[in-house]
């Protein structure tokens, strides 16, 4: 037991605390951006879903409904670009 | 409920969308705009940040507008072959245009004009001040957005009857 914690104390780099900062900032940039994206993702699948629908009722809305599905995705990304932000701001 | 007799439509997942593609009109009057602000955003960067921000600012509205043109050809392309197609794409679409952004940011992050802040802010302020900007011509003319409705013409849009 005594040998194979020294093993890991030999192997394992020296953290300064600077590094520490570094590799929390780079966990906390990682979680900004996977969460960040997550919410959009379901955002836009339920966008285009509910526009699918909207043109199957009604066909000859089919150009407003797409305009109106085409901002709506734009919206929603917004939020994953702001998430993409604070992860290049925090960690890249 | 105002809805269609089950009988009278004959709607197919599969039918592609016939007419014109309104979001490459609402893509191309986005772009339009972010040419003309460009300018004056890279200017206003350019005080804040100094010359690295000005070149930033360009590169992240270049990225805002091709993530923008990029989105609006997806849906354009594909909506003639099948709505289906037109959701699978927009979905993969949407994680394919985050990797493309994070490549084009990736690859730039330690050259020596990147500002990150500039670049970062610009992003998020033209991507959204484009979009409210077409929203407000969106909501006032109800029809094609940023363009005028060039008269009383019924709307071609349909969906291809099978």
């Amino acid at each position: 037991m005594e040998a194979i914690v020294r093993l890991i104390a030999a192997t394992a780099p020296v953290q300064t605390p600077d590094e520490i900062k570094a590799a929390n900032a780079a966990i906390g940039a990682g979680f900004a951006y996977g969460l960040a994206a997550i919410g959009p993702g379901i955002g836009i699948g339920f966008v285009v879903g509910k526009a699918i629908e909207a043109m199957a009722r009604q066909p000859e809305a089919a150009g407003m409904v797409r305009t109106t599905m085409f901002l709506g995705i734009a919206f929603t990304e917004a939020l994953a670009l702001i998430g993409f932000v604070v992860f290049i701001l925090l960690g890249l | 409920m105002n809805q269609r007799p089950a009988d009278t439509v004959a709607f197919s997942m599969a039918a592609p969308l016939a007419g014109p593609a309104p979001e490459v009109a609402v893509s191309n009057d986005m772009v339009k705009r972010g040419l003309w602000v460009a300018p004056v955003l890279i200017a206003v960067c350019g005080l804040v940040w100094g010359a690295d921000g000005a070149w930033s600012c360009a590169y992240a509205i270049a990225i805002v507008l091709v993530n923008f043109a990029l989105a609006s050809g997806i849906v354009a392309v594909t909506a003639r072959i099948s709505l289906q197609l037109m959701m699978a794409s927009i979905l993969l679409g949407y994680l394919v245009r985050l990797g493309l952004i994070f490549l084009a940011v990736y690859l730039v992050k330690d050259a020596d004009w990147i500002s990150l802040p500039a670049l970062g802010a610009t992003i998020i302020f033209t991507h959204l001040g484009l979009l409210v900007w077409e929203l407000k011509y969106v909501a006032i003319s109800l029809a094609y957005p940023g363009l005028k409705p060039k008269s009383t013409q019924p709307n071609t849009h349909s969906i291809a009857r099978q």
